[in-house]
């Protein structure tokens, strides 16, 4: 694998806040992911890219253990730490990782309540109730995800009212109401207009001085335009993974190159 | 709504302003150096041919990399083309004006001084006033400047002819040593590739802002 962001050479770089070690996964028999090296740095943005079927959703998952809902996964050998501690140990709490780990999925979700519950709710699970707190963490959200205008007067109104594009940047603030440091992003614009995308991005360009988001996405353009580095994943296997513009301008692996200029396949 | 990496196209532009520039006030030099036999402003102008190379080298690059990961479309596509095309040029202005730096350098060693100007100092006016054109027509989007430059390149191209036909006479009728002549003459011709560089500039803003 021609990997051009390995420990050697972080000394200029933001420190890892992920490490992934001879990672691999299968479902059943199904070997999904081999010997996945990586290591995901503090504060940037990085995106898998590849094409459908070559592991990226199934690795993005395996970062705040979402895979632990279906039967069949299993981990094969590897590690993946965060911030120092191996997600898949036996100690670990699945709920407190999800906290700091956050995840936006293709589809946005928001809850059939009001703009304001949808942020509101995790806080309220973990037991708080005073309004104040909640006003605030709920604006400090809002604002965070650049929807603060757009919505501050109609907050007891209902999530589902609002639009394609106001309902995946609702998913976006709800993650981070519980105070995330990590933010998974599956292919979090498929299913917008260009218009919302443009916002999803500006979006993420803005979280990531305060977070480090994972961006799965199936266009190109978007992984060039929003992240720092990139990962070019092929049947399972990660085929390079380095700076975007190292990736984008003059990657080292042939596959990468026939990936990225469309003569795939 | 603007993007967070629109900032970079401003950039590009202030690289494409600070390279046409530096190659108008290489050319001054060089110029200003033959026709007061000022050794200094050659060297200037020598100097700050290295710094036109490493900033065309500069815009080459950034361009390449907004095309390959911005996605750019209509009038962007056109100031990322205009900006590779104009550097281009500019950098050949900036070697115009390193060209005409040593020829004077060899003038000034062999003769000590610059014996006959010519109508370089006519010329220079022109060339120079054209380049200050090219880069207000970029700066203010102003499409009757960018028409008016091209119109005056033939004027330079009169000039140059002029001072050939006299560097030519002079030359057969003796007095002034054939190198110093000859040199002369290349001095000229550059003045008049700078023009042309002028022009050039000026196409390209007028396909800028036209898309023709």
């Amino acid at each position: 694998m021609a990997q051009t962001s390995t420990p050697s050479d972080m000394t200029d770089e933001n420190k890892p806040i992920i490490e992934i070690r001879n990672f691999d996964f299968a479902y059943g028999d199904a070997q999904a992911l081999f010997d996945i090296n990586m290591d995901i740095r503090e504060k940037e943005v990085t995106s898998f890219i590849g094409p459908s079927g070559c592991g990226k959703s199934t690795f993005l998952r395996c970062f705040n253990r979402m895979n632990d809902l279906i039967d069949i996964a299993n981990i094969k050998g590897g590690e993946i730490k965060i911030s120092d501690i191996n997600i898949y140990d036996k100690e670990v709490d699945v709920i407190e990782l999800r906290k700091h780990v956050g995840m936006v999925f293709q589809k946005s979700n928001p809850f059939p309540k009001s703009i304001y519950d949808n942020i509101a709710y995790g806080l309220r699970i973990q037991g708080i109730k005073q309004k104040s707190v909640l006003d605030g963490v709920v604006e400090e959200c809002l604002r965070g995800a650049a929807l603060w205008d757009e919505v501050k007067d109609r907050l007891n109104e209902s999530a589902l009212g609002m639009s394609g594009g106001q309902q995946q940047r609702l998913c976006i603030a709800r993650a981070l109401a519980v105070k995330p440091k990590i933010l998974l992003m599956d292919e979090p614009c498929s299913a917008l207009d260009p218009i919302a995308t443009a916002k999803v991005e500006e979006l993420i360009h803005q979280l990531k001085k305060q977070y480090t988001i994972i961006i799965v996405t199936h266009s190109m353009q978007q992984a060039a335009r929003v992240s720092d580095k990139t990962a070019f994943f092929y049947l399972g296997k990660l085929i390079e993974f380095g700076k975007t513009d190292d990736i984008f301008m003059n990657p080292t692996d042939p596959q990468t190159e026939a990936y990225i200029s469309g003569r795939f396949g | 709504m603007n993007r967070y990496f629109h900032h970079e196209l401003h950039d590009l532009r202030s690289m494409l302003i600070l390279i046409a520039e530096k190659a108008n006030e290489a050319g001054r030099l060089a110029v200003e150096g033959f026709l007061s036999s000022d050794l200094e402003k050659t060297q200037h102008a020598v100097k700050l041919d290295d710094e036109i190379d490493a900033l065309e080298i500069a815009i080459d690059r950034a361009s390449v990399r907004y095309i390959t990961l911005r996605s750019p479309v209509s009038s962007d596509v056109r100031l990322i083309f205009v900006a590779i095309k104009a550097s281009h040029d500019l950098e050949r202005a900036g070697d115009e004006a390193h060209s005409i730096a040593k020829r004077t350098r060899n003038i000034l060693t062999r003769d000590g001084s610059v014996q006959n100007k010519v109508e370089i100092e006519a010329m220079s006016k022109l060339a120079f006033g054209m380049m200050k054109d090219a880069i207000n027509c970029f700066l203010e989007e102003d499409l009757d400047l960018a028409e008016s430059i091209i119109e005056q390149d033939k004027e330079v191209d009169r000039l140059n002819k002029e001072n050939f036909k006299n560097l030519s006479m002079a030359l057969r009728d003796g007095g002034i040593d054939p190198a110093t002549q000859i040199e002369t003459i290349l001095i000229s011709k550059s003045i008049e590739r700078i023009a042309d560089h002028a022009k050039n500039l000026a196409e390209e803003v007028i396909y800028l802002l036209t898309g023709e």
